[in-house]
């Protein structure tokens, strides 16, 4: 019966941990994004000097 | 309290997150208060007012300037979002949003909002130029304050006014080339402006019952489905000549008038279906108000395929 009571628990805390995993992995993509714009940004204002 | 912010209702409910409602949130949860939907118009009419402005700009700055432009239309989602998270709980429509369903924090959704609002603004400044910057500012402030936080839940009125929020993009695109801001783009405001009444309360139309519950003074629930027929045609009768100033002023060729000249005739019959759907003593719709959702996915397509008739004349003329 503890086993039953842990399982949805566990699922939950797996979720939880997946869902946070997504969201860091959203970041990193969205500031690698943003480190590819401002480069290019910098490289185009340079080249009007 | 929804009556702490505009018309009183009985049906204000008062939003309540308990801790235990919290759900970890998805990243898709963030994009989702973003409202991907309503930024895909935005992003669209500031590709258009971008595409036809007279200039060139590096196709880098392009893609920031319009990076920017659908940022803080996201942005403003986001804030919405957080102001309306009482109201969105009630509607059918909106109840699975991220804050109602207690997926993201009211807190951590403002913030989030705000943050990119004001960094859309920030590099559009630095990166683009000022007035381009400014506009977008103006925009923003005009959605938060205007539309959302006055407008919206005190006036029938509101989709009227607060359409400016979403006209803005267009010159936000003209003014990221030109530096500048004249008629033509004014008049591209002007379609989106007069074109947001009849787009929307077509929705209104059959979303009716949410927002009635939900105590939103849209113009069916204040003054019934028979005025709202009205005055969607109403305004479409406005726009269609409007959206022919562009060809007589002489800014766009023969194609785009012929097109333009199309697609309202087009328009105007959909909305002529909308006036003459079968209905009750008091306007309600017997059909399910099948011509309405008809207008209103055709209104989507007509300013899409205006706008991109526009562009292509322009590029090709």
């Amino acid at each position: 019966m503890a086993l039953d009571n842990q399982t949805p628990a566990k699922n939950a805390s797996a979720d939880a941990a997946r869902r946070r995993r997504g969201r860091s992995w959203a970041i990193l993509i969205v500031l690698f994004a943003l480190c590819g714009l401002f480069y290019a940004i910098t490289i185009v204002k340079m080249a009007h000097f | 309290m929804q009556g702490d912010k505009g018309i009183a209702t009985p049906l204000s409910v008062p939003y309540i997150q308990s801790p235990d409602m919290a759900v970890e949130s998805d990243y898709r949860d963030w994009i989702a208060l973003l409202k991907p939907r309503v930024m895909t118009l935005v992003v669209f009419t500031g590709v258009i007012g971008l595409l036809v402005a007279p200039g060139h700009l590096n196709p880098v700055l392009a893609f920031t300037a319009i990076l920017c432009i659908a940022v803080a239309a996201g942005a403003c989602g986001a804030i919405n979002m957080w102001y309306d998270r009482d109201i969105d709980a009630i509607m059918r429509r909106t109840r699975d949003r991220p804050i109602p369903a207690g997926r993201i924090q009211p807190g951590p959704a403002l913030g989030f909002g705000v943050t990119l609002a004001a960094g859309s603004v920030l590099v559009m400044g630095l990166v683009v130029n000022i007035p381009a910057a400014l506009i977008l500012a103006l925009s923003v402030c005009f959605y938060v304050f205007v539309y959302t936080m006055w407008l919206k839940r005190r006036t029938p009125q509101n989709i009227v006014i607060g359409g400016a929020a979403g006209a803005f993009p267009a010159v936000i695109g003209w003014a990221a080339v030109t530096g500048s801001v004249d008629l033509i783009p004014l008049v591209l405001f002007g379609i989106v402006f007069i074109w947001t009444p009849p787009h929307f309360w077509s929705l209104a139309l059959w979303a009716n019952d949410d927002y009635r519950r939900a105590g939103v003074p849209m113009l069916p629930v204040v003054s019934g489905a028979k005025e709202t027929r009205r005055q969607i045609l109403l305004y479409t009768i406005v726009l269609v000549p409007l959206t022919m100033v562009p060809y007589l002023m002489g800014f766009s060729g023969l194609p785009y008038g012929i097109t333009a000249g199309l697609l309202g005739l087009i328009f105007l019959e959909r909305v002529y279906r909308v006036i003459t759907d079968r209905q009750d003593e008091a306007g309600n719709s017997l059909t399910g108000d099948a011509p309405a959702k008809a207008a209103f996915k055709y209104s989507i397509l007509y300013l899409f395929a205006l706008f991109g008739a526009l562009a292509i004349d322009r590029l090709i003329g």
